[in-house]
Order: structure tokens, then sequence, then C-alpha cells
């Protein structure tokens, strides 16, 4: 297991690395920073000092150097917009985006595997139609979209949900979370569920293939003929089962509702990290952008190692490494 | 009992009106390709067309008259400008860009994937790794970061698209030709000594084809929904050629006031086309799935 | 308990409805089981006889009903019975055995939760006192150190042990009867002579009986008190098990004794049945077995009634063998 981890680990920094050459590399080619921040009237001494003092007056390599130096220690360089450090700019943004996309992901769960469930223990049944029927739509509705029409119907038809922002937050453990107050909770509400629907459609997709195989299966025969009650079949039986792809999906999917809260982010001007990168985008903020990508791929990274334990601590077969001791 | 002799392509056709609501899909989809070809022809006026356009129409409600008249059945936008036209001309752009990425994106992934399946070794290694680290990244990610890079244009973002499709067929192409290099057909085709490329394209290609169909049909609706999405954050299509996305993008800012029209329409027609690939997507995956044969 | 067989199954029939239309998986079986009895049950794959095994357990799923008769077990009618009431008798005083070992136990469940929730679904005994039994039940199928192996998970073990797992999880609760599908099928021959030698031993020392479902004629032989023979869905004979194998009256069968290779005929061919089974979508009245029948007439295409043509044995045929 040991020497696992550390080939993981080895494969994870070459992977970071070879990412933060390409992103440079791209984002380098991004425009002229010079040409936004400097005053248009400014001669041609005061642009040439502004760029060395951003360190754009250097040979790309050297920039580069320089920045993989300082990404070493942690410094991932200083916002030419805000004039701050890049890093500091998305760790202060991204407890929002985390907790908008953790509050998704719960309801994506927590409605998902039941009515997935639901609908491959009875799949003909007309609930069980109704509920594959809503997941195609959700699978179709393009999730800008869904918050438009969130926004319609909820802030300008009925007035009920405010429109953008994040509301009144509380501090826990030094970070502010919304969920905690109403205020909070209330602007939380539409942002999270737009964010909720693809991932719920397709957990529901997911576990109800699940469960469709899994009832045919003989051990669940076996099981309810020990006499077994209908929910520990189903509660233990197959959902223990099924639950080994689901959370394969899960932990993958948990790197991309983090990508796609860019987009809910911008529509409900939610203050997260998504928000922050398309600002910057649009602001050439080059060390913002680099940043952004850097700490995003350290997550997937991470999500993916924690996605493969779980994997092998919710089945034996792997977990054991297939040793059997058939004699 | 003397089994029906059908072809292969009217049993295909027979078992796709099994379901209804696949029928309806492929109707829609046929729907919605005719207005996208036919768009300049049917529209009541040219909404890119600034001479057509009468500010006194801006952000008329929908099935309000025009000055000149007519009426605007879905409304006008801020210039003025006819919804309706405006989702005909949207729906061109969007479904022309959607099918060009996935041609493109489609022929790409498909060489890579038989060269890879073929030759094995270390071009499949490499090829594979790299499909492998790309698909463990969120398409949009991708995406944004291109658009970032490349800028605007149509160009751009139809790059952008075939870049994070590519892999999918990839994938698909190298593992159905890694089944089917293990059959007995290919191993005689390779007896006989007939050329690499004649074994390659005519004997392992067509049959990678079904799961490609529906991979390719699937990604068809992906790449337009995932167009309307980057164009929506401003970084796909420039002003001058509106997609579905971009129409939605800019009635955004008037939905706050109440004037849901703008960006409301345009979202129907993007979800109905989506739709509709779905569906029919759907129905060519339970056909053309060897393992849900009866 | 009452005074009559412990299980009597009177004209059951299990329909399936499915798209393509009504299967009669199982039409007009009637047989008994005394306490402590094996009856074998006996019939090619389609012969509705594992569907009989679920039927009796109400473990038919849908699209498959019970249309009709009953089945009486220990004086009660199972079928009217509610499905809590049923379930309570599931495990507990019928258990039931499946054909394949690798896919009867759970793969994600250690041996003990699965010995475990069996006993503490029929009786609020302690995780301790279930474990117990659980451990009494492993050393009962002959399974050393079953400590060691309560907390193993199924892939562990071999095939055969697998079966002896799943065969003490049904003795873990003393049922009165064990439904056995073709349990040693997919067991190498000798793990079959083990296996077979121990359910019957256990079954003797516990009074249990045993309804042992199989397509295999030689291994109801050695095995058996009385042989019940299905063909197509419908019961064709039955009747003691050495009357049966020496002097079977229905051609079928006859057929199927016939046709289990015999030492003293080496270098014989193998003699067979004709023919096919009929699809039992598109079976009609009459003989199901008439199509193949060297013995067949015109009357065949009647069906024909259940006999009596001596004590102890019933049969279905114009036409019994002399």
């Amino acid at each position: 297991m040991l020497a696992y981890a550390i080939r993981r680990f080895g494969q994870s920094v070459f992977v970071l690395v070879l990412m933060s050459f390409l992103v440079f590399i791209g984002v380098y080619a991004i425009g002229d920073p010079i040409e936004l921040l400097v005053n248009p009237q400014a001669d041609e001494v005061e642009r040439v000092r502004a760029a060395a003092a951003l360190g754009l007056d250097r040979p790309f390599l050297a920039q580069y150097w320089v920045f993989l130096k300082g990404a070493a220690s942690g410094d991932l360089g200083r916002s030419f917009v805000y004039n701050e450090p890049a890093l500091t700019l998305i760790l202060d943004k991204l407890p929002a985006t985390i907790e908008l996309a953790f509050v998704a992901m719960v309801m994506a769960i927590g409605l998902g595997i039941p009515l997935g469930l639901l609908a491959g223990l009875k799949p003909d049944s007309f609930i069980g139609r109704a509920i594959m029927a809503g997941s195609i739509l959700g699978f179709s509705l393009p999730t800008f979209w869904v918050g438009l029409v969130l926004i319609m119907v909820f802030s300008v038809q009925l007035g009920w949900l405010p429109s953008n922002g994040r509301g009144e937050t509380m501090m826990v453990a030094g970070l502010p979370v919304s969920f905690l107050t109403a205020d909070g909770l209330a602007h939380l509400a539409m942002p999270a569920v737009n964010l909720a629907l693809f991932k719920l459609s397709l957990l529901i997709r997911l576990t109800r293939a699940g469960t469709r195989e899994a009832v045919l299966q003989d051990y669940v025969k076996f099981a309810r003929a020990k006499g077994l009650s209908q929910g520990r079949v189903i509660g233990v039986h197959v959902l223990k089962n099924i639950l080994i792809p689901i959370v394969t999906v899960i932990g993958l999917e948990l790197g991309s509702v983090i990508a796609f809260a860019i987009v809910t982010e911008s529509i409900f001007a939610w203050p997260g990290s998504g928000k922050l990168l398309i600002d910057s985008i649009n602001q050439l903020d080059r060390p913002v952008i680099v940043a952004y990508l850097l700490v995003i791929v350290t997550l997937f990274i991470v999500i993916n190692f924690v996605v493969d334990v779980l994997y092998s601590l919710l089945d034996p077969r792997v977990r054991l490494g297939g040793a059997a001791a058939s004699h | 009992m003397a089994p029906k002799v059908e072809g292969p392509w009217a049993r295909f056709r027979s078992e796709f009106a099994e379901s209804r609501l696949a029928m309806a899909g492929l109707l829609v989809l046929v729907a919605i390709l005719a207005i996208g070809i036919l768009a300049p022809v049917i529209s009541p006026q040219n909404p890119y067309d600034l001479a057509q356009l009468d500010v006194m129409d801006s952000k008329l409600a929908p099935g309000e008259k025009s000055a000149a008249g007519g009426t605007y059945w879905l409304g006008t936008d801020d210039q003025g400008r006819d919804m309706l036209s405006g989702i005909f001309y949207g729906l061109r752009i969007s479904l022309g860009v959607g099918i060009a990425s996935t041609v493109f994106a489609l022929a790409i992934g498909l060489v890579f994937g038989l060269v890879a399946a073929y030759f094995g070794g270390w071009v499949d290694t490499l090829i594979m790794r790299i499909v492998d680290i790309q698909l463990s990244f969120p398409a949009i990610l991708i995406a944004l970061i291109l658009l970032a890079v490349l800028g605007q244009g149509v160009d751009k973002i139809v790059i952008a698209l075939v870049t994070v499709q590519w892999a999918y067929y990839a994938r698909t192409v190298r593992s159905s030709a890694l089944v089917e290099r293990q059959k007995e057909y290919v191993e005689a085709a390779r007896v006989l000594a007939l050329g690499q490329a004649r074994v390659v394209f005519r004997h392992l290609l067509p049959n990678c084809l079904p799961p490609l169909i529906v991979v390719a049909t699937v990604q068809v609706a992906h790449a337009i929904a995932l167009e309307a999405t980057l164009s929506f954050l401003g970084l796909g299509l420039p002003i001058t050629e509106p997609s579905l996305g971009l129409l939605i993008s800019n009635g955004f800012q008037y939905l706050l006031s109440g004037k849901y029209w703008i960006s409301f329409y345009p979202g129907v027609a993007l979800l109905l086309t989506i739709m509709a690939i779905n569906l029919v997507a759907d129905q060519l995956r339970d056909i053309l799935n060897p393992r849900l044969r009866k | 308990m009452s005074g009559g067989p412990l299980l009597q199954v009177d004209g059951l029939r299990m329909h399936f409805f499915t798209k393509a239309g009504v299967v009669k998986a199982v039409d007009d079986v009637s047989f008994t089981v005394g306490r402590g009895e094996i009856l074998g049950l006996v019939g090619e794959s389609g012969s509705g006889k594992s569907m009989t095994g679920y039927s009796i357990l109400g473990l038919v799923d849908p699209p498959g009903r019970v249309v009709e008769g009953r089945i009486v077990f220990d004086g009660t009618d199972l079928t009217r019975l509610d499905p809590a009431a049923w379930r309570g008798i599931r495990g507990n005083r019928i258990a039931m055995i499946f054909q394949d070992p690798m896919m009867t136990l759970n793969p994600v469940l250690r041996i003990d939760t699965q010995i475990v929730e069996a006993v503490q679904a029929h009786s609020g005994v302690s995780r301790e006192s279930a474990l117990a039994r659980a451990r009494e039940a492993l050393v009962r199928v002959g399974i050393a150190s079953p400590d060691e192996r309560l907390r193993a998970y199924p892939h562990q073990f071999s095939g055969g042990m697998r079966q002896r797992v799943a065969i003490a999880i049904a003795l873990v609760n003393g049922p009165d009867l064990i439904i056995a599908d073709e349990p040693t099928t997919a067991l190498d021959v000798t793990i079959q002579g083990q296996i077979l030698f121990e359910m019957q031993k256990v079954c003797r020392e516990s009074g249990t009986a045993l309804l042992w479902i199989t397509h295999d004629l030689s291994v109801v032989a050695g095995l058996a008190d009385k042989v019940c023979v299905m063909y197509a869905g419908r019961f064709v004979e039955s009747g003691p098990v050495a009357d049966i194998l020496d002097r079977p009256l229905h051609p079928y069968s006859r057929g199927l004794i016939d046709s289990v290779p015999a030492r003293n005929e080496r270098g014989q061919p193998l003699r067979q049945i004709p023919g096919m089974t009929p699809s039992l979508l598109s079976l009609g009245p009459g003989c199901p077995f008439r199509e193949r029948c060297s013995s067949a007439t015109p009357r065949c295409a009647e069906s024909p009634e259940v006999t009596e043509p001596s004590p102890g044995r019933r049969l279905r045929c114009f036409h019994p063998a002399r």
C-alpha cells in the first residue's frame, strides 16, 4: 500500500509540473497585460518600467523558472490587478466555491441514490418512468439556462429568493459559511440546486442501472430466501454492491462540480473562485489564472487519491489484493 | 417458423421505431435541422442586417406588433431584433459549430484510436496516457482555458471543442478495435498478407463504427451545450455570430427587469435540440449495443 | 404440528405474464414431502422445477405469479399468508440453497454478517449468541477453524467451501424443510460427492426434510426416498425412488433413465430422447411429451388425468409402459 501511495504521489507531481508548464505557455500567449494595466497615456519609459516591475520583460523560460521556484515555496505570483499574492486571492475565494459544491453534491447524493433505487426497483411503474424522464430532462438542460429560469421564476416572478451574492455568513473555524444563517441559506438555495441538477440526473441513472443489475443477482434472491426484510435486502445487500461504482463516480464528479461552479457562480454572482477565474480571464490577470489552475489540478489529484482509498475500503476484493485463501 | 428475411437497414429502422419517444426525438431533430439549414429563407427578417432593424421596436414582448405592422411572435431584443429570426439564425450557428467540431474530433480520435489499438506498445501507452490525463479534467475547464488563450471566433471555438472531444473517440475506437483485433477475421486478413492500411480501414474500422456512432451522437449534444455555455460566459463566439448561447447571454441583463423572453426562448430552442439528440442517441445505444441484443 | 405431510403442493400453477404471451412455467404440479423425507424433483432445464421451488418460498418475481393451487406447509396454506408471515417462514422453517455458490453469497459482506443476519431475521437473539450459532452451523457442514472463516469474505473461499457456507446458512435456524436447487451441479465431481453425503447426513440427523431439485437421476438414486418427475412445467409421475428407477411408467421417465450412461453398456452408443423441449409459450393442451414420444397416439392431444396405478405411485399418461 505504501509503495503504491508513493508511486501515485510521484505521478501526481509529474502531472502537476507538466500542467503548470502547459498552462504557463498557454497563458503566456494571452494578450499583453501592460496594455490593460498601464494608463493609456503613459509613455514608453513608464511601460518598460511597469513591465520590468512585473517581470514581463524577461524571456519566457526565465519567467517560467521564476514561477517554478516561487511555486515550490508556495508563491504563485502576484495578481496584476489586485496587487495581492494570487494564491491568497484564490484561497480567499475557494471556501465559497467548496461550500457551494459540497452542498450541491450532498443534494445530488441525498436525492439521486434513493430516486435511482426506486426507479431501479420499479422500472415499469409510473413513478419509475417519471424519475427516468426527469433525469433525461436534467441531462439535457444546460446548467446556465436552468440558472436563468430559476432566477426568472423565484427572484423575478415570485420574489422569494435573492438572485445574487452569498448573503449573511457566519464564521466557522475561521471561514465564512452561508448555510448556517437564514439569509445565507436563501442565497445558497438556487445556486446549489442549479449546480446539483446535472449530478442528480447522473446519479439517478447510475443507481438505477446498478440496481436493475443487482436485483437479478442470486445473492439478492438468496438474501430474500433467508427471510430478511425488504429493507435489509435493499439497504444492505443491494446498496452495498451498487455503492462501489457510485462512490467512484461521485469522487470523479466532485472535481467537475468545482469546475462547473464557474458557470453557476457567474450566473448567481456567487463570490467564489470560479467567478474570480472568469474575471481574471477578462482582465488578463495571468498569475491568478495560472494559480487557479494549479490549485484546481492539485485538488483533483487529491480527490482522485481519496477516491482510490475509499474504493478499496468498500470493495473487499480490492482491499485484500485478491489474496484468496481458498484451498 | 421461417424467420422473416429483412436487410440490416430495415431491421434497424423497425427497431428504432419501437420507441415512440425516440421517434418523436427524431422528428423534432429533423425539424430543427431543417430550420437551421433554411434559416435565411424562412426567417421573418434578417436579424443581422441593421437596415431591417428598428430601434423603436426594441424589447417588445411576444405577440406585439412592430412599428411597420408585422407581429413579433417571440418578442424582440434590445436592438429591436425579432427573436424568432434570431433563434433560427442562432440554431444554424449552434448546429454548425456542434456538428463541425464533432466531425473533426471524430476524425482525429478515430485515427489516434486505431493507431493505438493496431500498433500497441509504446505508441498505445503514449496516446492513452494523454487521453487519460485529458479526460481526468472536466471538458469545460479545458475549453475555458483554451478560449482564454485563443480568443473569440467560430474557428477558435471549434478548435476548443475538438480538443476536448477527440479523447472520447480515441478511447472508444481503441477499446472496440482491440476487441475486434482478437477476432479471427482480422487474423485471417493478416494471414492473407493484406496491407496494414487495408486491414485497418476495410476490416477494423467498419466493426468499430456502431459504438462510435452512439458516442458521436451524444457528443454533438454535448458540444452544442458546451458552446452555448462558453458563449454565455462571454468566451465563445463574437457578437457578430450569435449562437443560441450568446442570445441567452444577451438577454440575461434584462431578465431581472422581467423581460424574460430575450433569454427564455433561445433557451427553449437549445433545450429542444439537446433533448431530441439525446433521445435519438439513447435509442441508438440500445439498438447498437450487442450486450442487449436478444 | 398437524398430522398431515410436512409439505403438500396441490395443483400448483405459476405463470409468467410476458409481452410475448403467458408462459406456463409450472402448470398443475402436485406432490407431497413427509417429515424428514427426501424428495427428488427431477426434470431437464426449463421443466419448471426451479420455479416450483421459488413458488414454495414465495420468491417468484414479476412478471411471474402463482395463479392457482395450494402450498400447504405444516397445515398452513402459504399462498394465503400475507407477505410478512411468509417472510417469517422463509429461511426459518423452509430454507433454500441455490445452484451456483459463486453467486449466492454477497461478495461485499463478510461471512459472519451473512449468517448472523439470517439468525437475527427470525429471533431476537444477541449478536453474540447468533455468532455462536453461526460457528456451530459451520462446524456441522465440515468447515475447519470457523472463527477465522467467519471473518472472511466470500472471494476468499473455493466454490465447494462457499456451498458449505450456504448450506450452513440454510441450517442455522433449524428448518423443517430445505429446498436445494441443484446445489452440486456447479461443483467438481469429488466435491459433489462430499456435499451430497454431508447434506444427507445432516438432514437425517436433524430430521430435516429435503426437496432436492435436479436434472441428474444418478444423484437422486443414491439420495432420495421419493421422486417426482416434471416435464415442460407439468407433472409426469411420482413414486418411491426404487420403483421409479426400476420400473418407470411414463415414456419420458423411461427415456431419462435410459439416457444415463451405465457401466455395463460400455462401447454402446448412449441412448437419447429424440427431439427438443417444446416452447412453453406455444404449448397447447394435451401431453407436452407427445411430439417426442414413441407410444403417442392421437388421444394424447387431450390432457391425461393423474392416475394412481399402484399405492404410492401417481402418473399422468394414457400409455404407461408395462
